[in-house]
């Protein structure tokens, strides 16, 4: 019990960041965040001793957002007054960052979810590619594909479709 | 030296960080051949770093209580006490009912003395001992500071008392409102999660009144008063674990004042 405060404590704010960043929603994402972490309680002497609690818990938290965001898109988007894009930023932008946040969080929003996790567990929360696999129970190859796509997507929503398009890019993917 | 052609993937894992030595050199030198690829290789380091910008502050956020830990843990290990204190939820439902007809018949039209004291102390029971969230304000790490709050708040010398020798713990405390002004309650719990709160407040009468047993519905509670400062400890335990507890806190509390 002790070691799983040990290994799990520290690693909660890490998962508040990826939950939020995936739904946007501070209170849907702490609700996640809990419920990941009674699962992860009531789940822990099932888990592989010599495996690593921290991709475990990723895996955890996103398996529970998946469902979510899925549920999220059968019931059609849900939008209170305080769930008003100013109150789901993460940072409250100052006047000259606002706009580019704005367009920050409006690319990130419209990727599919499998992209969305594959690029904030990478370049958010610092994953190897390795380890994103195992969270996402996908092969490496794979994560490299969602993640190349990922990052094309948001830079032509961001930059317009002057930016960096495929076509224009020099370079092909290597075919595996 | 035969290179491997540079890749998507190569830009990819060397704004990631990820390749090594040997291939991040070689990746480098391409860049440095193609201006195209470098732009490119720049916005994507611009994208991460706006990422990496937007969410840093909810890492740095203090978490909330109910994402506690020891919390969580706590919570799991306790499903018995939650049914009883639904039972006592119940009983304080009907308290609320009967305040109007039943307890008016009691004495005057509201409880007063340690009776009042009973019904204050059993309601909150009923509220805070089931919430997994957060049952008290503030944490017993802090008693010192709970201590000086509640004096400060009931405007008179009050102590946190230590029942560790019982084999209770402190686990923090809040104000609560009552009819008859600010009150502190504290909350305690075994190693079994079994958790019964103790309230204090000053009485409208000075000195002592005598230790009353109260019941509501599977919630058992001790009131009596001392020097004008009314107590009353409600649990869901049995009155053989209670009623010790209760002459335990009064004992401290006529030491320490």
């Amino acid at each position: 019990m002790s070691d799983m405060m040990r290994l799990v404590g520290p690693l909660i704010p890490a998962l508040r960041r990826y939950a939020r960043a995936l739904l946007r929603n501070p209170v849907d994402a702490d609700d996640l965040v809990q419920d990941c972490l009674e699962r992860a309680v009531s789940r822990w002497h099932q888990r592989r001793p010599d495996g690593d609690a921290r991709t475990w818990l990723y895996a955890i938290l996103h398996n529970l957002a998946i469902s979510q965001l899925r549920q999220r898109t059968r019931r059609g988007p849900h939008l209170a007054v305080e769930d008003a894009p100013e109150a789901s930023l993460a940072i409250a932008p100052s006047q000259d960052d606002g706009l580019r946040h704005r367009d920050l969080m409006a690319a990130l929003d419209t990727l599919p979810g499998e992209q969305r996790g594959v690029l904030l567990l990478v370049t958010v929360e610092g994953l190897s590619y390795a380890e994103t696999a195992q969270v996402l129970a996908i092969p490496v190859g794979t994560v490299m594909s969602r993640l190349s796509r990922a990052r094309d997507r948001m830079i032509q929503l961001m930059d317009g479709e002057s930016g960096s398009t495929p076509a224009k890019r020099p370079l092909l993917r290597r075919v595996k | 030296m035969t290179l491997r052609p540079i890749g998507e993937d190569d830009l990819h894992a060397l704004v990631d960080e990820r390749l090594d030595t040997a291939r991040r050199s070689e990746v480098e030198a391409y860049l440095a051949a193609n201006p195209e690829a470098r732009a490119r290789v720049d916005r994507l380091r611009t994208l991460g770093r706006d990422l990496r910008t937007a969410f840093a502050p909810v890492a740095t956020e203090p978490v909330p209580g109910r994402l506690n830990l020891a919390h969580i843990v706590e919570a799991r290990r306790r499903p018995r006490l939650q049914a009883s204190a639904r039972q006592a939820a119940a009983a304080a439902m009907l308290l609320a009912v009967g305040g109007l007809g039943g307890w008016g018949l009691h004495g005057a039209l509201a409880p007063a003395g340690v009776d009042a004291l009973a019904q204050e102390a059993s309601a909150s029971f009923a509220v805070y001992a089931p919430d997994r969230t957060r049952p008290v304000e503030l944490a017993a790490n802090d008693s010192a500071e709970l201590a000086r709050w509640f004096s400060a708040r009931l405007d008179r010398k009050v102590g946190v008392p230590d029942l560790s020798s019982a084999g209770f713990r402190l686990m923090g405390g809040r104000l609560i409102a009552t009819p008859h002004g600010p009150a502190g309650l504290l909350m305690y719990d075994d190693h079994r999660g079994t958790r019964f709160v103790v309230l204090m407040r000053p009485m409208a009468e000075p000195g002592d009144a005598p230790m009353r047993e109260h019941r509501f519905g599977s919630a058992i509670g001790y009131a009596w008063a001392q020097a004008g400062l009314g107590y009353s400890l409600v649990g869901a335990a049995e009155p053989a674990v209670l009623h010790p507890l209760a002459n335990t806190i009064r004992r401290i509390t006529t030491t320490n004042t």
